[in-house]
């Protein structure tokens, strides 16, 4: 092991002091005894209790998790399809000026997003409530959808496709039977990311909702806007708690893969 | 030899399996493939020999129907390809970056084309085992590509492409990321296995070693045109330009002049105060036209004194020695600055060789050792 300078000692302890600390004093305080944020009075765990009881909160959170699911599966339909056809479609008219524009919505302020579509959903009368959420996430997660995906597509070896059409697929099955089981990992973690966009949304979510739906988020935020309670604390440590676990055992997974991979290829050279 | 009795193409009513007719295609300014008329004949194992960018991936394309011809008609068994997609023909392909698909086993990947063509699940089964026997791969038919070795996975690819029994197998550059000992050995099991089937392949490659070995005839290709198409002795023997000549093999061009001098013969004046050269040609030359002589170096004698015979001497400085274990090339200097290769066995040990550097030697060589070319 490679002792570290002073000064690279430094440097780290203050990068992971200011990212980590704001969370562990929320962790810490969701399991204060006391009511008031800022006065510790003991380690309880009563407020997680207490969260279970509060149906505004637990109906908001299945809100939340239908909306993810739903917006991040549409995202990623379309997001494929879009991705797709920009890498795969040739030279067609206005090609430059659409992978341009898919990556518009990436750079776009969330208020404006929310602000149009708001617009849009009132003029054609669509009564606001969880499917223009929905409508509203599918939007501006698929092109973050479409540009994973796009990635993958560009290294993937095209005569694999040409393979498949050479044995007899028509495209559509070669897309299917081929394309799709290939670079379905970029398309999963595509659909991981919508749905941790969508999970997180504050913004886009309070122009869309309506009153028969509201989000995690948006409850959060407005019950805060009361003051702070350390049942909130609780609910995000639960979150962070759920986040943590998700990406520990995604890039467990995908680095046992890479290994079992790594050995299978030494393995067939050595028998070579 | 096979090739001796194999010769569909010698035979006026021999019908082709596939006939490219003034097949022309263009890549927007580029033009890949320049008028180009070829048959091919069932059963032939047919060498594309090129450098990269003469436009032989692109004819196998066409083939295959990845692309279309811009003009002109490429027929298989006598009917226009040009409407088929490339899944309704009975051609099949060996890719070059072999295109296993990775998330499929050895098994899996073999019978992909059978199931894509609906057929029964035992004859599926019975046809992959063959497959798997043909290239000896029955231990490994669990196996995911990456699990393979290089040359194990070439061979699934042969079996894959082998399993429809298409009536035309396209191979493109098969053996070009195996080392060289492997090489030799795939390219006698290619043939072994294309006899065996009785399939037509037509190979594309830049190895020209590689054309030789398994071809029975070789066309060789430069910026869209065929050079030459002719079997194997021939093109090496009796190339029909400088180009073919100095692509296949290694050779010494001379430049002059000619003049006849009787029954196909012709006298080769082509440096000043230098003898003249004599060589036989069945083309003809005008006085004064310019040509080329082509001589492959191991048609070229080295000795050191002047042999008393021959049609052509002349003398020179060896100026440098290539050793290649069984041969020895030498470098000789003529007087005039010209270099010439001669080549020879290294039937006696190294310590016993009969030249070194910067000793005079003579080089010599008959009327009809070399190929008399006009361009």
């Amino acid at each position: 092991m490679n002792r570290l300078s002073w000064f690279n000692t430094v440097s780290l302890t203050l990068g992971f002091a200011f990212l980590y600390i704001p969370m562990v004093i929320l962790i810490v305080y969701s399991f204060n005894e006391s009511k008031l944020v800022t006065v510790w009075a003991g380690f309880s765990t009563k407020w997680y209790g207490e969260l279970l009881g509060n149906d505004a909160f637990l109906s908001a959170a299945w809100v939340t998790v239908k909306v993810a699911v739903l917006s991040s599966t549409f995202a990623t339909v379309l997001g494929t399809m879009g991705a797709y056809v920009l890498v795969r479609g040739g030279r067609f008219m206005g090609r430059t000026l659409f992978s341009g524009m898919i990556y518009a919505p990436l750079v776009m302020p969330e208020v404006i997003t929310g602000l149009s579509l708001l617009l849009l959903f009132i003029g054609i009368g669509i009564e606001r409530g969880v499917m223009t959420i929905v409508l509203a996430h599918t939007t501006f997660s698929m092109c973050y959808v479409s540009v994973v995906v796009s990635s993958r597509l560009v290294t993937f070896d095209r005569s694999l496709e040409e393979a498949a059409l050479d044995l007899g697929c028509s495209p559509a099955e070669a897309f299917r039977l081929v394309t799709l089981p290939i670079i379905a990992p970029a398309v999963i973690s595509g659909w991981l990311l919508a749905f941790t966009l969508s999970l997180d949304d504050l913004v886009i979510a309070s122009f869309t909702s309506g009153p028969s739906a509201t989000t995690l988020p948006i409850k959060i935020f407005s019950a805060v806007r009361l003051g702070v309670s350390p049942e909130i604390n609780a609910l995000s440590t639960i979150m962070i708690g759920i986040v943590t676990v998700g990406v520990i055992s995604a890039s467990l997974i995908s680095k046992q893969a890479l290994v079992r991979q790594k050995r299978d290829e030494q393995a067939a050279a050595r028998a070579q | 030899m096979q090739s001796s009795k194999f010769a569909p193409w010698d035979d006026p009513d021999a019908k082709p399996l596939i006939r490219f007719k003034n097949v022309t295609k263009r890549f927007g300014e580029f033009t890949a493939i320049d008028n180009l008329t070829l048959d091919i004949y069932e059963r032939e194992f047919f060498a594309l020999l090129g450098p990269s960018g003469c436009g032989k991936t692109t004819m196998m394309r066409m083939l295959a129907g990845f692309e279309s011809p811009t003009e002109g008609v490429i027929e298989l068994a006598g009917q226009d390809i040009a409407p088929v997609p490339p899944n309704k023909r009975a051609v099949n392909m060996m890719f070059q970056s072999y295109a296993l698909f990775p998330h499929l086993s050895v098994w899996d990947n073999i019978a992909f084309g059978l199931r894509r063509d609906r057929m029964p699940k035992r004859d599926v089964e019975d046809r992959v085992e063959e497959m798997l026997r043909l290239v000896r791969l029955e231990k490994f038919a669990k196996r995911k590509p990456h699990q393979i070795s290089g040359g194990q996975r070439q061979r699934v690819a042969l079996a894959r492409s082998l399993a429809k029994a298409p009536k035309l197998l396209l191979l493109d550059e098969p053996l070009g990321a195996l080392d060289k000992k492997l090489r030799q050995d795939t390219q006698f099991e290619l043939m072994d296995i294309q006899e065996k089937t009785g399939t037509t392949f037509v190979i594309v490659t830049h190895d020209q070693e590689e054309a030789m070995t398994v071809a029975s005839r070789v066309a060789v290709m430069d910026q869209g045109q065929l050079m030459q198409v002719s079997t194997p002795d021939r093109i090496y023997e009796t190339p029909n330009s400088v180009y073919v000549a100095d692509f296949i093999g290694d050779v010494n061009i001379i430049q002059g002049r000619a003049t006849p001098e009787g029954e196909e013969t012709y006298r080769i004046d082509w440096s000043e105060g230098v003898q003249p050269l004599t060589a036989k040609s069945s083309n003809e030359f005008a006085a004064g036209q310019t040509c080329h002589l082509a001589i492959r170096p191991e048609k070229v004698a080295i000795t050191a004194e002047r042999p008393e015979d021959a049609a052509n001497a002349v003398q020179g400085r060896v100026h440098d020695i290539a050793y290649l274990g069984n041969l020895s090339t030498y470098y000789v200097e003529l007087p005039n600055g010209t270099i010439i290769k001669a080549q020879t066995s290294n039937t006696r040990r190294i310590s016993r060789r009969t030249f070194t550097w910067e000793d005079t030697v003579w080089l010599s060589w008959t009327a009809t050792a070399g190929v008399l070319l006009a361009n």
